[in-house]
């Protein structure tokens, strides 16, 4: 039963496309949902349950995507060791950067994480001869999953959703095993959980690069389904978006952290025709989520819905 | 080598002098609500577009500069009022996340008003280059540099001299106190982000004869007065200053010596050491008594 909102996910993830099979909302945005609810589930665990904020992420998911492209397009890797290789950098570097940069604490580590972006940014701009600088790389080949060559909207929407429901069922079971309590008594009073015997050093570390890792992987699938990576993809407007995505559907839940992407999504789908508002209704946005109803929308509204189910219970 | 070496110095103070003001907004904000506002960069913004609109309305430079800067001022005492106070007592993320929230906004409604095209001003007193032992010094330059000398002079003698300066300060010492010897910690706080808007606006009027401004012109800014600040030691006014004018140097001299397209980078791997290996800043809390 723990699991039962995880079989209802998956269960509407493989519905929808046999209901609406050339509908483009489903398999096009859907597939753009699916890497943003990957992102976002993995620094959930980080700012969500461990309680660190991180301004940077679009750095590990930009790592991930151009290990992709440049190791397949550059030196011919087949794709899936080219992916797992944008997975071992960017989870070696979130691993050296974790002990000095989770020392820090609230506007330190923001403007921390928010340095470290901007710096991997500057180097996808800069280093031309491997990034392709400004323009980005083209023609990266399509994933090849032993044999099988993803190619289409639809076989894509298949290969993301199906590593979408994997760091969903990830992380649900991360945050309900040791490691997971840990990461919430880390949040809630560091000296505590030190007391308790947590080692919080390693407790940080671990989550950091648990969560590059998810970002990574997403940016290695961003990069083959696209074709194409360019900088502005993994810029500081990226970073803050993710952090939306996770606040706006409530931090410490992962569903509330995969709604918040998929809000986030369909917001930004369905503003492209008003594309000068899109600014203005998304500062809107966060600074009256977080007003309002800091848990986030998801987590406030669900509470909102179990209390009333309870009184309705009383009164009946 | 010496004359390149000094002209990068020109470069970099001049630069330095900007982050320095955007810095000092953002410590006056710190020290009185202890929140880190992102949306310090798009006064800077704000403060050059508008000057620059109404300048092209036809109003004569001084007074669309007074104008722009009383506009963003009142942009700051309504961020306060309708973003920050309604949040009072929430933790720093929801604070750090409401200002980005507000930083975005602003950056919308600018969008909305002047589109994504780049505007300059016209230099205060022309564009004649000085030259100075080798070295040229556009007189813009000097605009930037004594402006700013004067307004952080003006903000230490508010700070150190005036019962309302003192009071600015009690706030950042202690609120419960400052509220309890009978300071107005809500006026305090007001008071602090219609100053930093100020000094902001100010900022950007000054520098948009040197570059151009746009919608975005703010956020690069705003993040170098923030790194400013923590170089100075967060909440440290003037070490804010020092902070803002090492990291324009410093900056200028990256560019100039190692790569111009690596400045940022250089910067922020700068700040990143500051953090790790001294993250009380550079300049502790000394610096005030004793400059």
């Amino acid at each position: 039963m723990r699991l039962a909102g995880f079989y209802l996910f998956a269960a509407l993830v493989a519905l929808l496309p046999v209901l609406f099979p050339t509908n483009y909302f489903v398999i096009v945005v859907g597939a753009s949902a699916g890497l943003h609810v990957i992102l976002a589930v993995g620094l959930n665990l980080l700012m969500g349950y461990a309680g660190q904020i991180s301004l940077g992420h679009a750095a590990f998911f930009g790592m991930g995507a151009y290990a992709s492209a440049i190791l397949t397009t550059r030196f011919g890797w087949p794709s899936l060791l080219a992916l797992a290789a944008g997975l071992l950098v960017a989870g070696v570097i979130a691993w050296l950067l974790a002990r000095p940069i989770l020392r820090l604490r609230g506007h330190y580590l923001a403007m921390a994480t928010l340095g470290f972006g901007i710096i991997i940014h500057v180097i996808l701009v800069q280093a031309t001869q491997w990034t392709g600088g400004p323009d980005g790389l083209a023609g990266i080949p399509p994933l090849n999953l032993l044999g099988w060559s993803v190619e289409g909207d639809f076989q894509w929407y298949g290969v993301i959703m199906a590593a979408m429901l994997l760091a969903v069922w990830l992380s649900l079971n991360l945050v309900d095993s040791q490691f997971g309590r840990a990461l919430r008594a880390v949040h809630g009073s560091e000296f505590a959980a030190q007391m308790m015997g947590i080692d919080i050093v390693r407790a940080k570390t671990q989550v950091f690069v648990v969560s590059a890792l998810f970002a990574a992987f997403a940016g290695g699938l961003f990069a083959h389904q696209q074709a194409f990576v360019s900088p502005d993809s993994f810029n500081l407007i990226v970073s803050v978006e993710l952090v939306t995505m996770v606040v706006l559907g409530g931090m410490a839940s992962t569903f509330g952290a995969a709604c918040g992407a998929i809000a986030l999504t369909l917001l930004h789908q369905g503003l492209v025709v008003f594309e000068d508002y899109e600014m203005l209704v998304h500062g809107i946005l966060l600074m009256a989520v977080m007003i309002f109803l800091p848990q986030g929308l998801f987590v406030g509204l669900s509470q909102g819905a179990r209390r009333l189910w309870a009184t309705v219970r009383q009164e009946f | 080598m010496l004359e390149q070496f000094f002209q990068f110095l020109v470069t970099g103070v001049t630069v330095g002098s900007l982050y320095a003001l955007v810095g000092l907004g953002f410590a006056l904000i710190y020290n009185a609500s202890d929140v880190v506002n992102f949306a310090q960069g798009e006064f800077v913004m704000l403060g050059a577009m508008t000057a620059i609109a109404l300048l092209g309305v036809g109003l004569p430079l001084p007074v669309a500069a007074i104008a722009a800067t009383l506009a963003a001022i009142l942009v700051g005492l309504l961020l306060e009022r309708f973003a920050i106070e309604p949040a009072q007592g929430a933790s720093v993320v929801t604070t750090i996340i409401i200002t980005i929230g507000a930083a975005i906004f602003l950056r919308g409604v600018a969008l909305l008003l002047w589109g994504k095209d780049f505007h300059s001003l016209p230099s205060f007193s022309g564009d004649a280059p000085i030259h100075l032992g080798g070295a040229t010094v556009l007189p813009q330059s000097l605009w930037v540099l004594g402006v700013t000398m004067l307004l952080v002079g003006l903000v230490r003698a508010f700070l150190d001299r005036t019962l309302l300066g003192k009071a600015l300060l009690a706030c950042s010492f202690n609120r419960a106190a400052a509220q309890l010897v009978g300071i107005n910690v809500r006026v305090m706080l007001r008071l602090a982000y219609g100053l930093s808007a100020g000094l902001g606006a100010i900022a950007g009027i000054l520098i948009a004869p040197i570059t151009f401004s746009s919608y975005e012109a703010g956020v690069m800014l705003g993040l170098k007065g923030f790194s400013a600040a923590i170089i100075g030691g967060i909440g440290n006014p003037m070490g804010a200053v020092a902070g803002g004018l090492l990291l324009g140097v410093l900056e200028a001299l990256g560019a100039g010596l190692i790569s111009s397209g690596y400045k940022d980078a250089i910067a922020f791997l700068f700040v990143l050491m500051v953090l790790f290996f001294k993250p009380t800043g550079l300049f502790g809390h000394q610096l005030v008594e004793r400059v």
